[in-house]
């Protein structure tokens, strides 16, 4: 069943084309891995597909269970501002902010969840902590359960393992897997390929255009694949 | 001290100061919080030239300074999530331009208006018929916050992913604008337009000293502003200081004590 598709999408940023020409679909239990360089419209298409930037062209059909308010969310490089009065929890539960229930007040079962997402991501220590003061890797942990109680079936993240080191990146993309294999499905951005396609089974390459869509397996025997995992050889062949 | 609640300006006074200072304490932190601190500021520039222009036309001070502060709140508040660095200006500039609009209207009109009060506060500028309408928007305005609490949370700390989860937050901005001029219209009555400003700010940046959590702080933000008010209004009445200044005194030797305090609970902990 397709979660997403993707039609000849085309956007733009500043009056300058971004992207054209994108087709592609996300079924459910996909985890996909959305590639390309600096600038090649892969953050464009994060904010398309969640609705927050409009069309130039094209459309995107989401199905019932990912239309907005459904889709667990992932930002690029947020930063908490030091001294911002949020607790761990907190942050958590605002996850169900669009909601029913979540008008007024939090509902029982929705404080329940927040905290099973805590315990799932092994931050139920951290609960009352500030949220500021947790170490990156925590804190993206803690963005991940906040997302996870937005999502029903759809996680969009965004360069999730930016700026962590390699055994955090390693933990968290095993948190991912282990999360997609449970049924949810994930479109995740990455600069880091080698770690990400280890985990991902489907692949969207960028340029301002599709050039690839497929699965991981196809795409390292294709010349762009591997090219683009060992960037040195393709400076040797040019 | 009983003796003070004998006099009915008194007990209007410190009703309705109690309450205004609770409203505006709840609403600054997310002002204060979204950096939005000098909104409160400009607003309350606008109030005054309003109601100098009320003055002059003789009509109802609030019927004049409430549409005007409104209007101007949702705009620049537009144009500080537009176009940050210019909306600073702006703040400044609309804050200069309506004092002096309202300095030469009064001016021009040669209307008696008690300068003094309406830039620094008047224990006696609220009165009896006026009481009543401010504790129902008080009422109103505390029932809305708490009414959006969770979404204007999720919009303070991260509106990217407020916006991805289909919050319309540019409607959760404006509902924060015009509860935000609500509290200055009333509150500029007590403590002037060029001291209202502080009774956002103060109280919430207290409370951010000693609370980890957002509903701790927007709590105890309400709860120390409303002792920093008590204070204020019994320090003015017992040493006869203006009331405005008075309880903005308090706000910021107030702060100052949790600064304090938060620092030392911050060592203890470290040690």
């Amino acid at each position: 069943m397709e979660l997403l598709t993707v039609r000849d999408l085309a956007l733009s940023y500043e009056a300058k084309t971004v992207l054209e020409h994108v087709s592609f679909s996300v079924s459910r239990g996909d985890f996909l891995c959305v590639v390309g360089e600096n600038g090649s419209g892969k953050s464009s298409l994060i904010k398309a597909i969640l609705g927050l930037i409009p069309l130039d062209a094209g459309t995107i059909e989401r199905a019932e269970s990912v239309r907005a308010g459904k889709i667990g969310y992932l930002a690029q490089s947020f930063a908490i501002p030091p001294r911002f009065p949020a607790t761990v929890y907190e942050v958590v539960l605002s996850g169900f902010q669009a909601k029913p229930g979540a008008a007024c007040f939090y509902s029982a079962e929705q404080r329940r969840a927040a905290k099973s997402a805590l315990e799932r991501l092994s931050l139920s220590e951290f609960a009352s902590a500030r949220a500021a003061t947790l170490s990156g890797g925590q804190r993206q942990r803690m963005l991940l359960a906040r997302a996870l109680c937005a999502a029903e079936n759809l996680l969009v993240l965004d360069e999730p393992v930016a700026g962590l080191d390699p055994l955090v990146t390693h933990e968290l993309y095993h948190l991912l897997r282990a999360l997609n294999r449970e049924g949810m499905t994930i479109v995740m951005v990455s600069h880091d390929l080698s770690g990400a396609l280890g985990f991902a089974d489907h692949v969207l390459h960028l340029q301002k255009t599709a050039l690839f869509f497929g699965s991981t397996g196809e795409y390292l025997k294709t010349p762009l694949g591997r090219r683009f995992l060992s960037p040195g050889k393709k400076e040797a062949d040019a | 001290m009983s003796a003070l609640f004998s006099y009915q300006f008194f007990l209007i006074a410190f009703v309705c100061g109690a309450a205004i200072s609770l409203c505006a304490a709840l609403i600054g932190t997310h002002l204060t919080l979204k950096h939005f601190s000098m909104l409160g500021d400009g607003l309350s520039h606008v109030g005054f030239g309003a109601l100098a222009l009320a003055a002059a036309l003789n009509l109802a001070p609030l019927w004049v300074a409430v549409p005007a502060v409104l209007v101007c709140a949702f705009l620049l508040l537009r144009l500080q999530k537009g176009d940050r660095k210019n909306a600073d200006a702006a703040v400044a500039m609309l804050s200069a331009a309506a004092l002096a609009a309202g300095m030469i209207t009064v001016s021009l009109a040669g209307v008696s208006f008690d300068l003094n009060a309406y830039l620094f506060g008047s224990i006696l500028a609220i009165g009896a018929a006026d009481a009543p309408i401010v504790l129902c928007v008080c009422a109103l305005v505390a029932i809305t916050y708490l009414a959006c609490f969770p979404r204007l949370f999720a919009v303070t700390f991260d509106e990217d992913f407020a916006r991805a989860c289909g919050t319309k937050t540019g409607v959760f901005d404006t509902i924060l604008a015009l509860l935000c001029a609500c509290v200055v219209v009333l509150g500029m009555r007590i403590a002037g337009s060029l001291l209202i400003s502080a009774l956002l700010i103060f109280p919430p940046k207290a409370a951010m000293c000693l609370t980890r959590s957002f509903r701790a702080t927007a709590i105890l933000s309400a709860v120390v502003s409303l002792i920093f008010f008590i204070v204020g209004l019994f320090a003015s009445a017992w040493l006869n200081l203006p009331a405005g200044a008075a309880v903005v005194a308090a706000n910021a030797v107030g702060y100052c004590l949790c600064r304090l305090i938060g620092a030392l609970k911050t060592k203890k902990t470290k040690s």
